[in-house]
């Protein structure tokens, strides 16, 4: 008893340490074993805590107030969600260009990307040139420089009028126009069709080329051949092609902000989205207003795209 | 954002056609090309012609080449060109040494290192690339006014020092785990730390992925309008694009040789790149499907 007194502080001290040591290690293992990752992963650790998630949640906030930079922000409940839905005409405006936009571009230029990629896919000669030259405005479309042209080459005294001229036609100024603006714009992105075609003409290599062989010792025609072989082997890259570039175009935002000036005029026919969104924002200090705005383009983009995932399933063709 | 395409087949020779038909098919393609570049052409041309000839000819040919527009449109706003060349070329070589770095990192460790919470981390990071920029646009405005970072190149760089284009993770990420497993495993078993694995075996053996990630982000970022628009307000501080919006926007905008001048200056680093490195290019949109 009085041994067994003496030695349980002893024992229970070793225990201590023991168990003390099993916690140590144990830490040290997890250590050891999530320390490299994590070290590595730190900068885009900070960098999404710091500038996406935070951000993110902070422009979910101010969508529900008054913020204007001048004062704190002033909670207003879904007032801005609101008056967008309701009472806005120039989003409403800004809504149908955007959409316009998106229709009219996105189908245009995945069309002539896909008709290109199909020509060029033939073995032919030359393939490398045609393919560079066809993916150069894609490469430098993004910059001032070809909105500044573009500006230029629909103008009332621009490059495509002197062309119709010499055909007898007095062309309008494109550009100035409320009926047309809209369609240089669209005109400036067809051009670009050159990474969706490359995008393409990669898919194009995928098919096997014994389908082929097979169905013209059946007797298959060149067209058959298309619809019922590379048409719906393609269709992944088609739908691929589709999201992203419809994604994007929802973005668009250089080219309306230079042709128009940066008002999105004449009569708000170039006003697209994000340029509605940069003049509530950024001329006019409404916070408040243009972080609901985002929240409003998120929610649309993401619709598009469940939109075109559910509608995928009955069309593209996936081959397992 | 999947790679879609794997190795890549020869094209095909069952559809070899008549000689009759390809020259169609060739005259076809000759003819688009041609309409494809006649924009760019024609700016090119417009910048060396004599400024009288600018509107009246539709012709790319000029009838003598006269070099003053570039004279003129160089020191055409109160701020040189040159200025916002330098800016431009500052943030550039920035932002890609920024996203190679730190892309690397974060991409070496989503295919590499073992931890708790990678795969939750690596959802993360797609979902990062679903999520419009628009949505974190005013609060990281707001953050960097508030850092006294505005009329700085800093909001422009510092967050892509933080992996902040998350889409060259995921590009490193495919191209990294394509590289045998067994080369870092060897190394391991040798008491090879994850850094000198990462620095001595990684990098050196994605030199392919690298190039492609800094070019993109060299053009994307020379290219960015947007970014400057928002944060530059001092025209010392202004990137070349900045400068063209300026020159198109000033009362002296009836220049058109020297805005022409410029924009064909300010499109040769792209076309650069362009011309030299066309194979990385055409390969990086191939393989991941990339919108530009």
């Amino acid at each position: 008893m009085n041994n067994a007194m003496r030695t349980m502080p002893a024992e229970a001290a070793t225990v201590e340490r023991y168990r003390g040591a099993v916690a140590d290690s144990r830490f040290r293992r997890l250590w050891n074993a999530n320390a490299p990752g994590y070290l590595f992963l730190l900068p885009w650790l900070l960098g999404f805590f710091g500038l996406t998630f935070g951000p993110a949640l902070m422009s979910l906030y101010l969508s529900f107030t008054d913020f204007d930079m001048l004062r704190s922000p002033g909670w207003v409940g879904a007032a801005n969600y609101v008056r967008i839905a309701t009472a806005d005409p120039k989003f409403a405006s800004a809504m149908s260009v955007t959409l316009t936009y998106v229709m009219l571009a996105v189908p245009f230029k995945l069309a002539f990307a896909l008709m290109v990629a199909l020509a060029l896919n033939r073995g032919i000669k030359g393939l490398p040139i045609y393919r560079a030259i066809f993916y150069l405005p894609s490469l430098l479309g993004a910059s001032v420089a070809i909105a500044v042209l573009w500006r230029q080459l629909f103008a009332g005294d621009g490059l495509v009028n002197a062309a119709l001229a010499q055909f007898g036609i007095q062309g309008p100024s494109w550009i100035s126009h409320p009926n047309y603006s809209i369609y240089t714009l669209v005109a400036l992105s067809v051009w670009q069709f050159g990474s969706p075609m490359i995008i393409f003409l990669a898919g194009l290599r995928q098919i096997p080329q014994d389908m082929y062989e097979a169905a013209s010792l059946d007797g298959a025609s060149k067209f058959r051949q298309f619809y019922k072989i590379t048409l719906p082997l393609l269709t992944p890259v088609i739908f691929f092609n589709a999201v992203v570039q419809t994604i994007d175009a929802f973005k668009a935002f250089t080219p309306a902000f230079i042709i128009s000036g940066g008002t999105g005029g004449p009569i708000n026919s170039t006003l697209f989205y994000t340029l509605y969104l940069y003049q509530e924002a950024f001329g006019n200090f409404r916070m408040g207003y243009a972080s609901a705005l985002a929240w409003i383009l998120v929610i649309i983009i993401a619709i598009f795209t469940a939109f075109s995932f559910l509608s995928s399933r009955y069309w593209v063709h996936y081959d397992d | 954002m999947t790679a879609i395409v794997t190795a890549p087949q020869p094209p095909s020779d069952v559809n070899k056609r008549s000689l009759p038909g390809s020259i169609l098919v060739h005259a076809l393609l000759i003819g688009g090309s041609l309409l494809m570049l006649y924009p760019l052409l024609w700016m090119v041309s417009a910048s060396v012609r004599p400024e009288n000839e600018i509107f009246t000819s539709t012709s790319i040919f000029p009838s003598s080449i006269d070099f003053s527009s570039y004279l003129r449109g160089w020191v055409g706003l109160d701020v040189s060109f040159g200025r916002f060349f330098w800016n431009s070329l500052v943030i550039s070589v920035l932002t890609v040494v920024g996203n190679v770095i730190a892309c690397s990192l974060a991409a070496f460790a989503f295919a590499r290192l073992r931890f708790a919470g990678r795969n939750f981390w690596f959802a993360i990071m797609l979902g990062t690339l679903m999520i419009p920029y628009h949505v974190t646009l005013i609060p990281q405005y707001v953050l960097f006014l508030n850092l006294g970072w505005v009329n700085t190149i800093l909001p422009l760089v510092v967050p892509k020092f933080l992996a902040s284009d998350a889409f060259f993770i995921f590009l490193m990420v495919q191209f990294f785990r394509g590289i045998p497993r067994e080369l870092d495993e060897a190394a391991m078993m040798d008491g090879c730390s994850a850094w000198r694995i990462y620095w001595k075996i990684m990098l050196p053996l994605s030199l392919p992925v690298l190039a492609t990630a800094a070019i993109f982000s060299f053009i994307w970022t020379w290219d960015d309008f947007f970014g400057p628009l928002i944060y530059l307000n001092d025209m010392n501080t202004y990137t070349i694009q900045l400068g063209l919006r300026t020159f198109v926007d000033s009362t002296s905008a009836s220049d058109w040789g020297g805005l022409f001048a410029m924009s064909t200056l300010s499109l040769v680093p792209v076309f650069f790149f362009f011309l030299f490195f066309q194979r990385l290019l055409i390969e990086g949109i191939a393989t991941t499907g990339m919108k530009r």
